[in-house]
């Protein structure tokens, strides 16, 4: 799938996403709300066939911010979900190991370090933080004080 | 059954704070048969994306690249890459070509070291002393260019640290015609050697479909059938300019994955070649003053997989968020497949096939579904080297020398 291929599908899914913002002819970011981050990611991975190489969860002072990142290795373009969740009180957001299973480590890192809660994630045990490690506290939060 | 297993666990004892990357894997078996795996990681957990928050752009290199001493090429240039990117800092060619060198030293480096390690696994001593006297030589090439032989810190945003001087190219084109040469004969003996295939073919297999489920890179996908390589897809420093070709295996077993290293190290000394005899003139950087606000991806493909780092700026001197993701991290869990369903003695290769690093296969154990028996490191290896020798002895194969070849 060449570039333009990839601009035309990907206004396929314009009423699900609050803009498309281009910084680079390689570098794509497809801004949403939390809720629709999941038929977002569905749509890349399974429609578009890209390939997820990790999430970054991101503490933005006024929201959280999981970013998906997903490849296109045809053209070298990397295709970025930026999903926001305006609730910072109890934060959550879909899990999308159900359908890609390599999310799997990254979804328990970002429960882990930020306390987001990932819904229906299959697996949700610690995967970074000690078994002795407080619950409640999370060490990637802009609040959290070493 | 989670609970019938957390006793021995306890059991296999200490962690070595010293060795990096410590991961614990837990199988569960069925008699000689792998019918579960566990993986737990973070025993020794750093902090770095943490900690990079607190340090200023020009400082960071220096700490990604001791996310891990064998890739500390490759991480502190897909950082840099991002970072320029958010800058829009295009920095001098030589520069360019110099950090392709670095890399393709790594790389060689990293598979010889690897293939030492597999050989190890298998009962091949040879192999490994073998391999890593070669890789001896590459690492004294990169003290020679950037003074360490390990975590380099050569490469800075706007360019690099350390030319690759005159002086040092004879001996850079001598060294790699030795490292050809004796690349070359580790190839034809593991590629002609009827023990090795029948020791390494249809092992630890992960086939295309579950490549993508897992997401994995590097030699781990290309050894699946999956051609992707980010020095072609995404091309960065000089490989644009350079005439290489991305190995591919379709088999998805140990044997696959080994003829994918051994032939990029061929591929690799290709490169250098290329980029030592066309190293333009000129600067090895720009003078870099502010960083704009903004968020950059960077990626390089180390020699375990593509390398991914996300850098966030708000228009200060320090990065307000930084993600790494180590091609491990993707890698690791596809143990899932290629274990189950193995015998015990393959499990030690299989995991060592990803080339996770050599702390990660010492913290096995293996639990018996009934008996809890549990099998140390030493154990595995030892099943693993028997497994080699019923498999000589059945061939009929004379012992291997690779004095021979």
């Amino acid at each position: 799938m060449n570039q333009e291929e990839l601009n035309n599908r990907l206004s396929e899914i314009k009423d699900k996403l609050i803009n498309i913002e281009q910084t680079m002819d390689s570098r794509i970011f497809l801004l949403c709300e939390a809720e629709n981050s999941f038929t977002v990611s569905k749509f890349l991975f399974e429609d578009l066939s890209l390939r997820f190489v990790i999430a970054t969860g991101i503490d933005s002072e006024d929201c959280f911010e999981i970013l998906y990142h997903f490849s296109n290795d045809e053209t070298g373009c990397f295709v970025t979900v930026k999903a926001f969740i305006r609730d910072r009180e109890n934060p959550s957001i879909e899990s999308i190991t159900p359908l890609i299973t390599a999310a799997e480590w990254i979804e328990r890192e970002i429960h882990d370090i930020l306390g987001i809660e990932i819904k229906n994630h299959p697996n949700m045990r610690r995967l970074i933080l000690a078994d002795d490690w407080p619950e409640g506290v999370y060490p990637l939060r802009k609040d959290f004080k070493r | 059954m989670k609970k019938s297993v957390n006793k021995p666990i306890l059991a296999v004892g200490p962690f070595h704070p010293l060795q990096e990357e410590m991961e614990y894997f837990q199988l569960t078996v069925d008699g000689e048969i792998v019918t579960d795996i566990d993986v737990r990681i973070s025993y020794n957990h750093r902090g770095i994306e943490r900690l990079s928050e607190t340090l200023q752009f020009d400082q960071v290199p220096f700490l990604v690249s001791r996310v891990c001493g064998i890739c500390s090429a490759s991480h502190p240039l897909a950082y840099v890459q991002a970072v320029e990117e958010i800058g829009g800092i295009n920095p001098p060619e030589r520069a360019l070509y110099v950090r392709s060198i670095i890399n393709e030293l790594e790389r060689i480096h990293s598979h010889l070291l690897w293939v030492g390690l597999a050989g190890h696994f298998i009962g091949y001593d040879t192999v490994f002393m073998w391999a890593w006297k070669y890789r001896e030589p590459v690492l004294d090439l990169l003290e020679e260019i950037t003074g360490n032989r390990n975590n380099y810190g050569n490469v800075k945003v706007g360019g690099c640290r350390e030319d690759v001087s005159d002086d040092a190219i004879p001996r850079i084109q001598k060294d790699l015609d030795e490292v050809e040469k004796k690349t070359e004969m580790l190839t034809k003996a593991v590629l002609d050697d009827p023990i090795i295939h029948a020791r390494l073919k249809g092992v630890g297999v992960l086939t295309k479909e579950s490549a993508v489920k897992y997401a994995v890179a590097g030699p781990t996908a290309r050894g699946s059938g999956i051609d992707i390589d980010v020095r072609r897809d995404d091309p960065y420093a000089a490989y644009a300019d350079l005439d290489w070709k991305v190995i591919t295996q379709t088999e998805g077993d140990v044997f696959a994955k080994a003829v994918v290293r051994l032939l990029e190290v061929l591929e690799s000394v290709k490169m250098i070649r290329q980029a030592v005899k066309k190293l333009p003139k000129g600067p090895i950087a720009i003078e870099v003053k502010e960083i704009p606000p903004g968020e950059g991806c960077g990626r390089a493909e180390a020699p375990r997989g593509e390398t991914f780092h996300y850098v966030r700026s708000d228009g200060g001197n320090r990065p307000i968020r930084h993600k790494i993701r180590a091609p491990s991290y993707v890698n690791v869990p596809s143990f899932r497949v290629s274990c189950i369903g193995q015998h015990i003695a393959d499990v030690t290769l299989t995991l060592a096939a990803v080339d996770p690093c050599y702390s990660c296969t010492e913290r096995l154990a293996v639990v018996d579904g009934c008996k809890n028996i549990v099998h140390d490191y030493e154990a595995l290896l030892r099943l693993s080297r028997e497994k080699t020798a019923r498999i000589k002895k059945e061939i009929g194969s004379p012992e291997f020398k690779l004095e021979d070849f």
